[in-house]
């Protein structure tokens, strides 16, 4: 690791990163929350309405000035590498946004709420054509799940070789196993390259 | 002159001067390469901190142990354009010290500590 600076002899941890993706309402925050060592975090980005940087500040005084939010949070892997977990903000407007997101992730968590599966579309349709790892888990709210795994997959239509999976996005180790899917097929696409 | 103060609130994005007082209007960190993760760490040679700002010196606490940008950011409670300028700073003094890589795809043995660590939480 190159590190800026004299003192070599302070380290600094790898940061990897695992985007949760999904619609409106399917529990991003939630998952985030369920794993994250720490409450998770908000951060905001200020951009102008075309996504652009300003220069000055008589760029920022008008009303095309957005904010987006990031909800993120962290699991310390070990001493040498630490784990980040962003919700996505909202789609459509913010794509540039999740391009610096999926830049150098591990790969997405797709939330799926059956309710609305068409709110998935735009995530599923952005990991695939990155060409970015991912995995669809079925947020089952209340404990309930109305459709099979394979009636998710098919309702998707996504390709068998991409994980599809059941979690309640509230508890821990549900969770957990989402992660431990995502990390595993980031692991099979690799050794498959 | 009503409005005069509200001139610099924005509905969405809340108050806009102080952030961009703490940066004398920049927005474009000098310090290339600050990503939402990049791990950042205050040096233990820091410089004399009497000429930082009251937020340089936040960072410089905050700092203590490794964050990334996007903690610094949410701890502080500014923007994160705002906090890469501050960072950009820290960083031109030797103050704080910066992961240089961009962010790559994790290679098999990265992945695999990730698989451990996360199945050991």
């Amino acid at each position: 690791m190159v590190f800026v600076g004299s003192d070599a002899q302070l380290t600094v941890p790898t940061a990897v990163k695992i985007v949760i993706a999904g619609g409106f309402g399917t529990g991003k925050t939630t998952m985030v929350a369920s794993v994250s060592e720490i409450p998770p975090l908000r951060t905001e980005e200020l951009l102008t309405e075309a996504g652009v940087h300003v220069d000055d500040l008589a760029g920022i005084e008008g009303k095309d000035t957005t904010t987006v939010a990031l909800d993120f949070g962290r699991i310390t892997i070990n001493t040498k590498v630490v784990l980040y977990l962003f919700g996505t903000p909202g789609q459509n407007r913010f794509w540039f946004m999740w391009d610096e997101l999926a830049t150098g992730a591990i790969g997405a968590v797709v939330l799926v709420d059956t309710r609305r599966l068409d709110s998935s579309f735009p995530s599923i349709d952005f990991f695939e054509h990155r060409g970015i790892p991912f995995v669809v888990a079925v947020n089952c709210f209340d404990g309930s799940q109305a459709y099979t795994v394979d009636e998710v997959r098919h309702a998707l239509d996504i390709d068998e070789a991409i994980p599809v999976v059941l979690c309640d996005a509230r508890d821990r180790e549900s969770s957990k196993s989402v992660l431990v899917a995502l990390i595993q097929h980031s692991m099979n696409r690799l050794a498959a390259v | 002159m009503t409005g005069r103060d509200d001139w610099w609130y924005d509905e969405a994005a809340g108050p806009l001067v102080r952030p961009y007082a703490m940066v004398r209007g920049r927005t474009r960190p000098n310090a290339p390469d600050l990503h939402l993760v990049t791990q950042v760490r205050a040096s233990s040679f820091a410089s004399d901190q009497t000429s930082l700002t009251v937020e340089h010196r936040e960072i410089m606490a905050l700092c203590a142990r490794p964050l990334s940008v996007a903690e610094v950011a949410a701890y502080l409670d500014v923007p994160l354009v705002v906090v890469k300028v501050l960072l950009s700073d820290l960083i031109e003094r030797g103050d704080v010290l910066v992961q240089t890589s961009t962010p790559k795809i994790p290679d098999r043995d990265l992945l695999q500590a990730v698989l451990d660590g996360v199945r050991g939480i």
